[in-house]
């Protein structure tokens, strides 16, 4: 046992040499980069949206149903609000929808995978049963009766909706992640040196499962993009806000299809599609990563 | 039979956590689900019918929550749901029994059909590793597994039904036609079927051969699949027989659990093309401040996976030998 202390990796230096490493993964992977390019530009896009965008979005003061032009580049809805204007401001709200459900998902998933994982006996069981429940659960038709019942309640609601029941899959995740580390040389060492069990788990375990908690978190972020659009675009959202799937909610109301303005419908559907496949590209690439068996064949099978 | 017995325990609890849930999610949130529906009903609702309401969420305040959960119990398992009001006078379950073989026709057998095509289509691409197949699809699927379920089907009508007007904006079956069993009517019915079917067939097909194409990818680097090759038997023997058989055994485990989202998916492409199923149905009943039809629907759908997952748990202890042989 004592060679595993020298074997132990570097736990705790988590911060500046796992970005560097981050930034260089993502740089050598095709996909990785396509999908952060996208993920970049939306950042930027929901940080400074009136640059982008002149109009105001939800201004009424344009003639209904225009077709694209130089002064309303995406046409205007039924209602005379700039299409334009109304997806570039709706932005904001999609991404953050995403990234904060996608963090806080993520932080449950580690909390009850990893000490399922860890702890191990009754404590496994118990928490194991709790996941497979949620994770066969159909979650959709859940939103959706709790939403019936809390109707626009705002955006911490939604999260909090959106949390409970995307954590599920990453924490099974963890689980077995946690499960296969536990008794590595350099968790024994570390129970041997007489470190407390958070410890080990925020500086030892945590940092060996860094490209799973970044897939976990991707996972979480496109589930909560989806899921939250679906919801707004069924009428149980705050239908006042500004966000892609308000803007799908009111073309359908006003039936954008066959009335000629498909635009209206089209675009913020497009970026939902674009904001995850960024996050689904992403993903992907890390599965790659952590797992080298799945990574492209560039050479000729020598056989 | 240690397994049979330990999916079937887990059926079970699960079960009991949705029902018990379905009884607390209308008791813990704000607002009074029975005078919301008295209000916005008024005049339609009997005095009985109200009291079968207030049994349904809680509201007696005269009963415990332990009275009331028993109560509420025995009332789902004589198979009193109570009465609709969206589509009064119809009882619950009248209504569900509508609403359920068009969803079953159309998301269980599209469902299937996914599952199959992209198990399929993920071994060969996996055996083809690096072919045209291989490196065209998964990336292709990987972006459309992100695209909103609702929104393929927009686009779906956009193009197929309003510009190239080969399909039906949406509903099972046209205005008018009677539900007969005539060569007409069938038709009919296929044709309504073909738009949303191909949506959920779409975007759910793209995980099916992803996860069989990883999965097929490590079962082909395990010594068995070098010694089958070695005893020189056909590749197509090896890719089915030897490499795809172990390979789907995860991909069973995966379908189980995914099934939930699938059914998610699918509540939102039946809302879009309006199709008379029970995931339309539940959004009317939203709607219409239907809680009890509602609450019956969730429920509905809730057991609906559990039984597919105990089937597909039970196909998968049939398949596999070591699960058979362990127990």
């Amino acid at each position: 046992m004592t060679v595993s202390v020298a074997a132990a990796p570097a736990g705790g230096r988590l911060s500046s040499g796992a970005l560097r490493n981050l930034a260089q993964a993502i740089r050598g992977n095709r996909k990785a980069t396509v999908g952060a390019a996208l993920l970049l530009l939306f950042i930027l896009i929901a940080i400074f949206p009136g640059v982008i965008a002149r109009d105001n979005p939800s201004a009424d003061i344009y003639a209904r149903a225009l077709n694209p032009s130089f002064k309303h580049l995406l046409g205007t809805t039924a209602l005379g609000q700039d299409i334009f204007a109304q997806v570039i401001y709706g932005t904001r709200q999609s991404l953050i929808i995403a990234i904060v459900a996608g963090l806080l998902a993520t932080a449950l998933s580690v909390l009850i995978g990893v000490t399922a994982g860890y702890a191990g006996g009754l404590v496994d069981n118990v928490l194991s049963l709790v996941t497979d429940i949620f994770l066969v659960i159909p979650t959709f038709p859940l939103i959706i009766v709790i939403a019936a019942y809390t109707k626009n309640a705002g955006d911490w609601v939604l999260i909090a909706v959106l949390v409970a029941t995307g954590w599920s899959y990453g924490a099974r995740q963890l689980r077995v992640q946690t499960q296969s580390l536990r008794n590595r040389d350099f968790l024994v060492a570390a129970h041997l040196r007489g470190e407390r069990n958070g410890r080990i788990i925020v500086f030892e375990i945590l940092p060996n499962m860094t490209s799973l908690l970044v897939a976990n978190f991707l996972g979480a972020a496109l589930y909560a993009v989806l899921a939250a659009a679906g919801l707004q675009f069924v009428g149980l959202g705050n239908p006042d806000i500004q966000s892609w799937g308000t803007m799908l909610y009111w073309a359908q109301n006003n039936e954008a299809l066959q009335a000629g303005m498909p635009l209206w419908a089209i675009v913020p559907g497009v970026c939902l599609a674009l904001l995850g496949a960024a996050f689904a590209l992403l993903n992907y690439a890390f599965d790659e990563m952590s797992n080298p068996a799945l990574r492209p064949v560039r050479r000729k099978r020598g056989r | 039979m240690t397994y049979v017995v330990r999916r079937l325990s887990f059926f079970v609890v699960t079960l009991w956590a949705c029902i018990t849930m379905n009884f607390l999610i209308p008791r813990l949130m704000p607002g009074n689900p029975a005078l919301d529906m008295m209000a916005r009903y008024q005049g339609r609702i009997s005095p009985v019918a109200y009291k079968a309401l207030e049994v349904a969420f809680g509201l007696q305040t005269h009963q415990s929550l332990p009275a009331a959960y028993v109560s509420y119990l025995g009332n789902l398992f004589t198979g009193d749901l109570g009465t609709s009001l969206t589509f009064f006078p119809d009882s619950v379950e009248s209504v569900i029994a509508s609403a359920l073989p068009w969803t079953l026709g159309l998301v269980g057998l599209t469902t299937i059909l996914a599952f199959i095509l992209g198990t399929v289509v993920g071994m060969i691409g996996a055996w083809r590793r690096g072919g045209k197949l291989d490196s065209l699809l998964p990336p292709i699927f990987i972006i459309t597994s992100a695209f909103p379920y609702f929104w393929i089907a927009l686009l779906a009508i956009l193009v197929f039904s309003i510009n190239l007007h080969w399909f039906p904006l949406g509903f099972g079956y046209s205005n008018g036609a009677h539900e007969t069993l005539t060569w007409g009517f069938v038709g009919d019915v296929l044709r309504h079927a073909i738009l949303p079917a191909l949506t959920i067939l779409v975007t759910s097909i793209g995980g099916w051969i992803l996860t069989m194409r990883n999965n097929m990818i490590t079962t082909l680097s395990e010594d068995y699949v070098s010694m089958a090759r070695a005893k020189g038997l056909s590749p197509g023997r090896i890719m089915i027989d030897y490499a795809g058989r172990n390979a789907i055994l995860p991909n069973l485990t995966g379908f189980a659990m995914s099934l939930g989202f699938v059914v998610s998916g699918a509540v939102l492409v039946e809302y879009v093309f309006s199709y008379p199923g029970v995931g339309y149905m539940l959004l009317e009943a939203v709607d219409n401040g239907d809680y009890a039809l509602m609450q019956s629907l969730f429920l509905l759908i809730t057991i609906a996976v559990l039984v597919a997952v105990l089937i597909l748990d039970f196909v998968t202890f049939a398949i596999d030998p070591r699960i058979r042989t362990q127990s």
